[in-house]
């Protein structure tokens, strides 16, 4: 009558959210920086999207079948490292190259250091910094309802603010960038989705964008706070990549240590560095201090020094 | 106002609302009634019966001298059938009493009120305690009549009732508190006088606002001056004894001391329940409520059943399972057991029998860490789990310890939290328990 009863050791229920639930509510809070990227630049961002997501997916695929390994692709992260590697390349970059960005984000950067979980550096970010590296032009042509130009951040840093866009195009997204970094709006709403379903804390983002406003105003960086935080990618970097479990420590006070140093870096890298904008390399540099971080922040025991009896 | 709780802790669903308008349901069974002789933290007891025996109610089936242990006590009056290994609740075979129940419950003569109880030397009331086979009735089981001897150095400064009941699902402690409300506060005043110089608080958890109001009135009309009922902020584990000092006096102590050392002695409503029955009534603790729920369960009820009555009796007087279960469990979801088969007895241990389907039960295929630091938002002692699980599993016990494991209280957070279905808890406890046999053999040599 009865069937063999299951038997294990407590607890016997679980928190209905699990990592595909996590990645398919990121991959929704991405959606409308998507959407955005698309209805300023057009279908080719669409296309460009979809190659990422697909070429990601796919290496991730062809790796579980080559190593033997369960195929784990419908926990959806590998998507999400394609839709946020899209996101940071420009909509004109030649398919071959996102394919190429794809490949060394989810093969090198993520499965070679163990898989989900292991990788040391967000894998989005380690492709897009290949990229820059490999094909440094490409990477930087950005064009906007068909006119090229560069984008707010590389004007300022060759000195000419005369020809900046508006306050309110760069909120709204209506400026040269790549395909979901030039959104504000539509990274905030993404924003209040994470947290509105607990996905990631608030203290990562906000940390890492007020220093960013504080030490750009402080180093006597000519636009003004809002604008520095609303251009270069800052909203992108700040939600997604920098709240990124794998990359960014593990306790709540090591989360705000590693957004204010990422704030730090972005802000050094934008008035000192031989680079416009500074929010990847500054999260990928943050990303190797994870351990040491986490070995700091270790939360105190129950118990332990305070009110020892 | 915000209610004092503790650091940590996580929000599972409280299923609770199954039997929280079920009265306590009396069941006298027939039949054989099965005695397990270890039932309690400590020293287990041997019996102390013959096959063929006439014992009664309070009848003594098995008894062990040594200090930390409780005796074993018919529930049934009846005949001594066998002596024999019966299947218990964590799956092994156990030395039990097995009586046959002659169906007249008569009482045995040496269970009578404690006379002048109100004047009596409050040393009596210990002595009464252990002679009833009182224990920790939360699921713990220490021996009450210990917990109530702390050397004479501990002042104990807070007697805690722990009413808060956090764990999933189950009701037994709340209905107690609605149905037996004057005899936990006045079992608890009994306590207080072993105790002069004590507090008396009683914990609930704020989803319980019926239990707190009658025990407020309660306190209230029994002029019981020193004792306070106090909410608690709805979170788990926030029953468990060092959550529970936590939240009430803001004290913490570390995994090597114990409440007594913090002042306090927490006893679970049942127990200060048993307490005054013992006293007063003169009634041995030989029976318990269980709450018997879960999706699974035709009719989920609570219900008062002698110690030794089978768990299967009890489910199929809840008109057994309307689903396929794939779990039953003893006690809560969150540290409870789970069992192999319904044909165990009930044990002083035994808070709820709980039976899950598939969709509660949600057995999930464990996938890699993301790190995302749910298990250490969640674990209310202040570990990473994450950190010690793969460390078990390596067999890096040393590490394991350097890491704070053996402050795990094995609640069950980490896991219940965790996006990855990883088996945290089960990695501590299992850390645990293996450095624990290290030391005993390190401690032989």
């Amino acid at each position: 009558m009865e069937r063999l009863l299951v038997v294990s050791s407590s607890p016997h229920i679980h928190s209905p959210l699990d990592t595909q639930k996590i990645m398919g509510w990121v991959l929704a809070a991405l959606a409308p920086a998507g959407l955005a990227g698309i209805y300023f630049f057009g279908l080719r961002a669409a296309a460009v999207m979809a190659v990422c997501v697909i070429s990601c997916v796919a290496f991730e695929y062809i790796w579980d079948k080559c190593a033997k390994k369960a195929v784990a692709i419908d926990d959806l992260s590998a998507a999400v490292t394609g839709l946020l590697l899209a996101y940071n390349l420009p909509p004109t970059i030649p398919f071959w190259m996102a394919v190429l960005g794809s490949l060394f984000a989810i093969i090198v950067v993520k499965q070679l250091f163990g898989g989900l979980g292991c990788n040391i550096v967000n894998p989005a970010l380690a492709g897009r910094a290949m990229m820059l590296t490999s094909w440094p032009v490409p990477m930087t042509t950005w064009s906007i309802d068909g006119v090229s130009g560069a984008t707010p951040l590389a004007l300022i840093k060759a000195g000419t603010l005369e020809n900046l866009p508006s306050l309110q195009n760069i909120f709204i997204g209506r400026v040269g960038g790549c395909i979901g970094e030039t959104s504000a709006l539509a990274l905030l709403i993404g924003f209040a989705i994470l947290l509105y379903k607990d996905i990631i804390k608030w203290q990562t983002p906000v940390i890492y964008v007020a220093v960013v406003a504080i030490l750009c105003t402080l180093f006597g960086r000519p636009v003004g706070p809002l604008y520095e935080v609303l251009t270069g990618g800052l909203f992108l970097g700040a939600i997604f990549m920098a709240t990124d479990y794998t990359t960014s420590p593990i306790t709540l006070r090591g989360q705000m240590i590693f957004a204010a140093g990422c704030g730090l870096l972005t802000a050094l890298i934008r008035t000192w560095g031989g680079y416009p904008e500074g929010v990847s390399y500054s999260i990928l540099i943050m990303n190797l201090t994870v351990p040491l971080i986490d070995r700091a922040t270790k939360p105190r025991i129950f118990g332990e020094v305070k009110k020892h009896v | 106002m915000k209610l004092p709780t503790f650091w940590g802790g996580i929000h599972p669903p409280q299923n609770k609302d199954l039997t929280v308008s079920e009265g306590i349901e009396r069941y006298l069974p027939r039949g054989e009634l099965v005695f397990p002789m270890a039932q309690n933290i400590g020293a287990p007891c041997s019996p102390v019966v013959a096959k063929g025996e006439r014992v009664l109610v309070g009848s003594r089936l098995g008894n062990n001298d040594a200090f930390v242990s409780a005796p074993i006590l018919s529930s049934v009056s009846g005949t001594v059938k066998d002596i024999a290994m019966r299947l218990t609740t964590p799956g092994i075979y156990e030395n039990c009493v097995i009586v046959e129940n002659d169906g007249l419950y008569e009482m045995a003569p040496e269970w009578k009120p404690l006379e002048n109880y109100e004047t009596a030397d409050p040393k009596e009331y210990l002595k009464r305690i252990r002679e009833a086979g009182i224990v920790g009735f939360g699921g713990a089981t220490f021996p009450t009549a210990v917990k109530l001897s702390p050397p004479p150095d501990k002042k104990i400064k807070w007697l805690i009732v722990n009413g808060v009941e956090c764990e999933p699902f189950l009701n037994c402690d709340n209905r107690l508190m609605l149905e037996g409300t004057e005899k936990v506060i006045k079992g608890l005043l009994l306590v207080m006088r072993l105790f002069p110089e004590a507090r008396g608080i009683i914990a609930i958890e704020n989803n319980k606002p019926e239990a707190i109001k009658i025990m407020e009135e309660a306190a209230a009309r029994l002029a019981a001056e020193n004792v306070t009922v106090q909410p608690l902020a709805v979170k788990y584990p926030q029953g468990a004894e060092k959550m529970l000092i936590e939240a009430l006096t803001g004290q913490e102590y570390p995994v090597t001391a114990l409440p007594a050392d913090v002042g306090c002695i927490i006893l679970n409503v049942r127990t200060v329940y048993q307490i005054f029955s013992a006293i007063v009534d003169g009634e041995p603790a030989v029976s318990r409520v269980v709450t018997v729920t879960g999706d699974a369960i035709a009719h989920p009820k609570n219900i008062r059943v002698p110690l030794g009555a089978s768990v299967r009796e009890l489910v199929e007087l809840c008109g057994g399972f309307k689903e396929q279960p794939v779990k039953i469990l003893s006690g809560g979801p969150m540290m409870g057991v789970s069992m192999r088969s319904i044909d165990v007895p009930v044990v002083k241990g035994t808070s709820g029998i709980l039976a899950l389907t598939a969709k509660s039960a949600m057995l999930k295929p464990i996938t890699p860490c993301l790190h995302c630091g749910r298990c250490v938002s969640a674990c209310p002692v202040g570990l990473v789990p994450t950190v010690l699980e793969p460390l078990v599993l390596a067999r890096q016990y040393k590490r394991f310890e350097e890491e704070g494991g053996m402050n795990c209280i094995e609640c069950g957070s980490c896991t219940y939290a965790c996006p990855a279905n990883r088996p945290l808890t089960q990695g501590c406890r299992d850390g645990k328990s293996s450095v624990m046999a290290m030391r005993r053999k390190a401690a032989t040599k």
